[in-house]
């Protein structure tokens, strides 16, 4: 339906010159750079980070403070085995956090994410060990349960119309039941299956990261390269060349440095080596650039990001609202089947108890510190990776400097707390200044 | 008298037990500006949502370019080449101009969204129209001015080359100069020979700029007159008794209405 109307508009594209004939440049038709030079356009970033819009810097700080902080309280941090245990750590949550950005974009909540994650893993676990399925077909049912529960939320929110938030709380309470029901009371599951397992627990060979590194930063580069040229020949809005080079500059730092880190050998016995990259961290780099690419290169992500801006005008504009509701509900369920599956292969088992908890707190606390707005058509899916690396960091540093729990937990809804609250505040300041 | 490119005839729309409009003709001819006016709850928004597909008529027909069409919601509006410009301009805040102009329409290449294309298109639109306040196509609708929003509404339907707009009060919220800018805009959609439908309080907007008029009393079409015919007090009285001399609704039927 969409297709034939985009050759419609193409037909008419060729009127359109018509407009222009007629009509002297208006100032707007020179708008083809919005920064001129570089640093214009630091200084128009820090007016819009004064302005609210701060996206994920608080994090990108707020990581770096607790580098040093835990850097300097345990020698032990730093070291490449806990900043490889990190990593893996880290690898459920932000997986985890990237599906409940989509709900968080429409405004919505999940709450019963993390538990779906647990029955998914349940799934996975059984399928697997009980009745002896292949490995991917075993993912495959418990990802499918997961995108079920999602459904099931994403109907009962938009056609009944009852708040995700009850909605999801009551699924919240229901998948524990079911999760109880499927495992035994009190039991668990041993998940010993080798590839399952050796998701988080086998690292890809050195050369192979080394090579997926560099990989990902020429394409990144290129690519950005390449969309640089076509705009400015094209005459479009573009940033400087230097804001560009600078973006180019921080992937391949991250994703060389990390490489750098995770290929050192890590080993704590003498006699056998550890290194390479965990096979996580390629899925979650995976996951995050479909999901990137489909909420910001695909008419369904401009419709998600419309619907949380602004569902009437989303409605007028011909946008199926209830469709895209439904099928935000979908999409962070069945992440929360992935990142319950993840976190079943770290811990090597399933539990009663996979997915309560703090689960979905530390999730929608990355998701928020990462600088995803809770009021709905402000976020991305790296906003959720980097608050999954800070909350997955708080966890690890505050388990090495042995704290008691309730300092955990303390400390964590602190922090959830704080990003909600400058979440909040940067709104006021934004719709203060004009931003958005 | 040429066809009406838009028609609707015998239109019935009740919500619940409260009718709102009863047996309302309406007739949009291209090239003119009829100007909707009407009391507080008259049902004129309720009239520009049924011709814009949101509000499902109860009954009568709804004929586009003389022949009888079935509108089951936005899309197809769209589809026919109407354009809805509402008071409240139905803007993301979130997106950008360029992003808001094609929502819901967006130009796919390859399955990706066309955005080189999109953002040329939505500024021949805005030069179309003169637009000067603009900084940035990209900056995003939160940081406009009320004008400016208005302007980026009606750029939307100039941009998909439309033959029938509604503009919904579009000068109620603007000052002086934007309301010069914008009734300057209406005549000149018409000018380019669309069907230009005006809804408007302002009768100093309405004689200047529409060729038509039609009257709405409390849900009846009172009168349908050429601008040039009648003048602001026949209208005001139009708009509040139903009737003005032997204009209007008979006066049995206007206090049925009551």
């Amino acid at each position: 339906m969409n297709a034939d109307k985009s050759v419609h508009i193409d037909a008419k594209g060729g009127d359109m010159t018509t407009f222009k004939s007629d009509l002297a440049e208006s100032d707007f038709a020179i708008d083809a750079q919005s920064d001129a030079t570089f640093a214009d356009a630091v200084r128009g970033y820090i007016r819009r980070v004064r302005g609210g819009d701060m996206g994920s810097l608080p994090a990108i700080l707020g990581l770096l403070v607790l580098f040093v902080v835990f850097g300097f309280a345990n020698e032990r941090f730093l070291s490449a085995l806990n900043l490889a245990n990190l990593v893996t750590q880290a690898g459920s949550i932000c997986v985890l956090a990237m599906g409940l950005v989509f709900v968080l974009l429409l405004g919505d909540i999940d709450l019963s994410a993390g538990v779906a994650g647990g029955v998914a893993a349940c799934v996975m676990a059984l399928t697997v060990v009980n009745f002896q399925w292949p490995w991917w077909a075993a993912i495959l049912a418990g990802v499918a349960c997961g995108a079920l529960i999602g459904l099931a939320i994403g109907v009962l929110r938009s056609r009944l119309g009852i708040p995700s938030f009850v909605v999801t709380l009551a699924f919240f309470l229901g998948l524990q039941g079911v999760t109880l029901k499927l495992i035994g009371e009190g039991g668990s599951v041993r998940v010993d299956n080798p590839v399952i397992r050796g998701l988080t627990i086998d690292n890809l060979p050195v050369t192979a990261g080394w090579v997926c590194a560099l990989l990902v930063a020429v394409a990144f580069g290129a690519l950005e390269v390449y969309r640089y040229r076509t705009k400015v020949t094209q005459g479009l809005h573009h940033p400087p060349l230097g804001v560009v080079a600078a973006r180019i500059g921080a992937v391949a730092v991250v994703a060389l440095g990390v490489t750098y880190v995770l290929s050192l050998n890590r080993s704590v016995n003498p006699n056998i080596a550890i290194r390479g990259i965990p096979y996580v961290l390629p899925l979650v780099a995976v996951l995050l650039i479909v999901l990137t690419f489909v909420l910001t290169r695909t008419a369904y992500g401009r419709h998600v990001y419309a619907v949380g801006g602004n569902a009437e005008a989303a409605r007028r504009a011909g946008i199926r609202v209830d469709r895209i509701r439904v099928s935000v509900f979908v999409v962070c369920s069945t992440l929360a089947a992935l990142s319950g599956i993840i976190a079943a292969s770290y811990g090597g088992k399933v539990s009663a108890s996979s997915g309560a908890g703090n689960t979905l707190l530390y999730a929608v606390g990355a998701a928020v510190i990462g600088g995803t707005s809770l009021f709905g058509g402000k976020g991305r899916a790296v906003d959720a990776v980097v608050g999954g690396v800070v909350v997955a960091t708080i966890a690890n540093g505050l388990g090495l400097l042995n704290q008691s729990s309730y300092i955990n937990f303390l400390v964590t809804g602190g922090v959830l707390l704080l990003a909600a609250s400058v979440d909040a505040v940067s709104r006021r300041r934004r719709s203060a200044t004009g931003l958005s | 008298m040429t066809e009406p490119i838009l028609e609707l005839r015998g239109v019935n729309k009740s919500f619940g037990v409260v009718h709102v409009l009863h047996d309302v003709d309406f007739q949009v001819y291209p090239g003119e500006v009829t100007a909707l006016v009407g009391d507080n709850g008259a049902g004129k928004s309720t009239l520009v949502k049924a011709i814009a597909g949101i509000h499902p008529i109860d009954s009568g027909s709804y004929l586009f370019e003389g022949t009888p069409v079935t509108v089951n919601g936005p899309n197809d509006v769209a589809a026919l080449g109407i354009e809805v410009v509402y008071q409240d301009l139905a803007l993301c805040d979130n997106l950008d101009i360029v992003e808001n102009m094609f929502l819901g329409r967006e130009v796919r290449k390859r399955g990706m969204l066309d955005e080189a294309k999109m953002e040329t298109l939505a500024r021949q639109a805005l030069a179309s129209l003169s637009v000067r306040t603009v900084k940035s196509v990209r900056q995003t609708v939160a940081s406009l001015s009320g004008g400016q929003r208005q302007t980026v509404a009606i750029a939307k339907s100039v941009l998909w080359n439309s033959k029938v707009v509604l503009l919904d009060e579009p000068t109620a919220a603007l000052g002086v100069a934007q309301t010069r800018q914008v009734i300057d805009l209406v005549r000149r959609l018409a000018d380019q020979g669309l069907g230009v439908v005006l809804i408007s309080h302002n009768m100093a907007d309405v004689f200047e700029v529409a060729d038509r008029i039609c009257a709405l009393y409390l849900g009846r079409v009172a009168a349908e007159v050429r601008a040039s015919e009648v003048t602001h007090g026949q209208v005001v009285e139009l708009i509040t008794a139903g009737r003005s001399g032997n204009l209007g609704l008979a006066p049995t039927q206007a206090a049925q209405s009551m």
